[in-house]
C-alpha cells in the first residue's frame, strides 16, 4: 500500500514537473542550421502513421508547418503543390504538418484537414501535431512555416529555414524562390547560400 | 385522384411564390446593408505605406511612447487583444503615451474588410497599413528576434525599445508601458 502511495506520488510529481516543462519550452529554441532533426510518429489524414524514416529512398524533405485557416498558409498551398510535384522525384518530398490545436481552430481539425487536402488535391501526406509535440522541437511558430531537411549519415540534418519565396500576394511576382533555390543547391552537393529568411504569417495556435 | 394532384400543384406553387418573395425581401435588405456599410466606409481614412515609408513610425525621437502593434483582421489573437491596446491608448494619453495600430492585411481586402472593421470596432488609435510583400527585408529591420507571427508589438521611447512576439492582457501591456514611464 505504502509503496502504491509513494508510486503514486512520484508519478503526479513526474507529470507535473514535465507539464511544466512543456508549457515553458519556447518555441523559438527550436532546431538551428546544422542540427539533426528527430524523427517523429504524425498521423496522416488517410489514417495511417507517418514517420521521416518511412522514407528510406529520398535525399531530404521539405517539411512544411501549414494549415487551413491561416489565409497565408492559404495563398501559398498551390506553390507547396508545386514544390512536392517538381521536386519529390528529385528526392525531396513534401510533407506537411498542421500544427494548430483544433479546439482553437476548429477549421483545422482532422476532418476539415481531410477535406482540405481532398479539395486542392494534395500530392503529399498532410499530418496532425495533435499533441503538439513536433513544431516546439522544429521551433515552428507560425503557419506556413518551411524547413529544409537533408538526409545525411548522421540524420536529417536541418539546411534551410523560413519561407517558400519572397512574394505571398503574387506568385508570378515572386523574385526569389527561397525554398527552391536552397533544394537546388543540396542537389548539386553545394551549400546554401540563404539558409534562414523571415515572413509573416499566423501563430500557431496552442 | 386527379383533383388531389391538382391541389399539391396549386399549392406547391403558392408555397414557391412565398419562398421567393422571402428571399427578395431578404436581398434588398442585404443591399441595403451593404450599402450603408460603403457609405460609413468612406469617411474611413487609411494611410498605406510600404516598409520604407513606414519606418519613421518605429525611429521617432520626440520623447513619447510608442506602442507600434502588428495584427490583421484575420488574425484572432490581435483582435482578441485590440482593446487592451484602444484602452492603453485612452488612459495613457495623457502621460505621452501612442498606440499605433499597423494592420498587415491583404490590400485587396482593405476596402472590404479592413475599413468596415475599423468603423464597426470604433477604433480611436491611429491604424495604418503596412503592406510590402518583401517580407524577409523587413522583418529583421523591425526586430531580428521576429520569426514573422502576429501578433507582435513593438515599444520604444527614443532609443529604448522592447519587442515582444506574444499576445498581451491589458495588465501585462501595462506592466510594460510603467517601465518606459519610469
Amino acid at each position: 500500500m505504502k509503496k502504491t502511495i509513494k508510486l503514486i506520488s512520484v508519478l503526479t510529481i513526474v507529470i507535473c514537473v514535465s507539464a511544466f516543462t512543456i508549457v515553458n519550452s519556447n518555441p523559438s529554441n527550436g532546431y538551428k542550421i546544422g542540427d539533426v532533426a528527430e524523427d517523429f510518429l504524425l498521423k496522416n489524414i488517410d489514417g495511417n502513421m507517418v514517420a521521416l524514416s518511412d522514407y528510406k529512398d529520398v535525399k531530404g524533405f521539405i517539411i512544411t508547418f501549414t494549415c487551413n485557416t491561416c489565409p497565408y498558409a492559404v495563398m501559398y498551398e498551390d506553390r507547396i503543390i508545386d514544390l512536392n510535384n517538381k521536386y519529390a522525384s528529385k528526392g525531396y518530398p513534401v510533407i506537411a504538418i498542421m500544427p494548430n490545436d483544433t479546439d482553437i481552430k476548429p477549421g483545422d481539425n482532422f476532418q476539415a484537414m481531410k477535406a482540405r487536402a481532398e479539395s486542392k488535391g494534395f500530392t503529399f501526406p498532410y499530418l496532425i501535431d495533435e499533441a503538439q509535440s513536433v513544431y516546439p522541437k522544429f521551433g515552428a511558430t507560425k503557419t506556413p512555416h518551411i524547413f529544409i531537411l537533408q538526409k545525411t549519415l548522421k540524420g536529417n540534418v536541418v539546411k534551410y529555414i523560413g519561407a517558400i519565396d519572397d512574394n505571398y500576394k503574387d506568385a508570378s511576382a515572386v523574385n526569389t524562390k527561397y525554398a527552391e533555390n536552397a533544394i537546388n543547391a543540396l542537389l548539386e552537393g553545394k551549400e546554401v547560400k540563404q539558409t534562414e529568411t523571415k515572413a509573416i504569417g499566423c501563430s500557431i495556435k496552442a | 385522384m386527379k383533383l388531389k394532384v391538382l391541389i399539391i400543384a396549386i399549392l406547391l406553387t403558392f408555397g414557391c411564390v412565398n419562398k421567393n418573395k422571402k428571399t427578395e425581401v431578404a436581398i434588398e435588405i442585404s443591399k441595403m446593408k451593404v450599402a450603408t456599410h460603403h457609405n460609413n466606409i468612406k469617411n474611413v481614412d487609411l494611410e498605406i505605406y510600404d516598409y520604407a515609408g513606414f519606418e519613421k513610425f518605429l525611429n521617432k525621437q520626440d520623447d513619447k511612447i510608442y506602442v507600434i502593434n502588428f495584427w490583421a483582421t484575420w488574425c484572432a489573437p490581435c483582435v482578441k487583444e485590440l482593446p487592451y491596446f484602444e484602452k492603453l491608448n485612452e488612459s495613457y494619453k495623457s502621460k505621452n503615451v501612442e498606440v499605433i495600430l499597423v494592420s498587415l492585411d491583404f490590400p485587396h481586402l482593405y476596402e472590404k474588410k479592413l475599413k468596415p472593421f475599423i468603423k464597426e470596432k470604433q477604433l480611436k488609435s491611429k491604424v495604418i497599413a503596412l503592406d510590402d510583400a518583401d517580407m524577409n527585408s523587413w522583418i529583421p529591420k523591425v526586430d531580428k528576434s521576429w520569426s514573422g507571427s502576429i501578433p507582435a508589438t513593438v515599444i520604444y521611447k527614443n532609443n529604448e525599445r522592447k519587442f515582444f512576439e506574444q499576445s498581451f492582457t491589458y495588465k501585462e501591456l501595462e506592466t510594460e508601458i510603467k517601465h518606459f514611464l519610469n
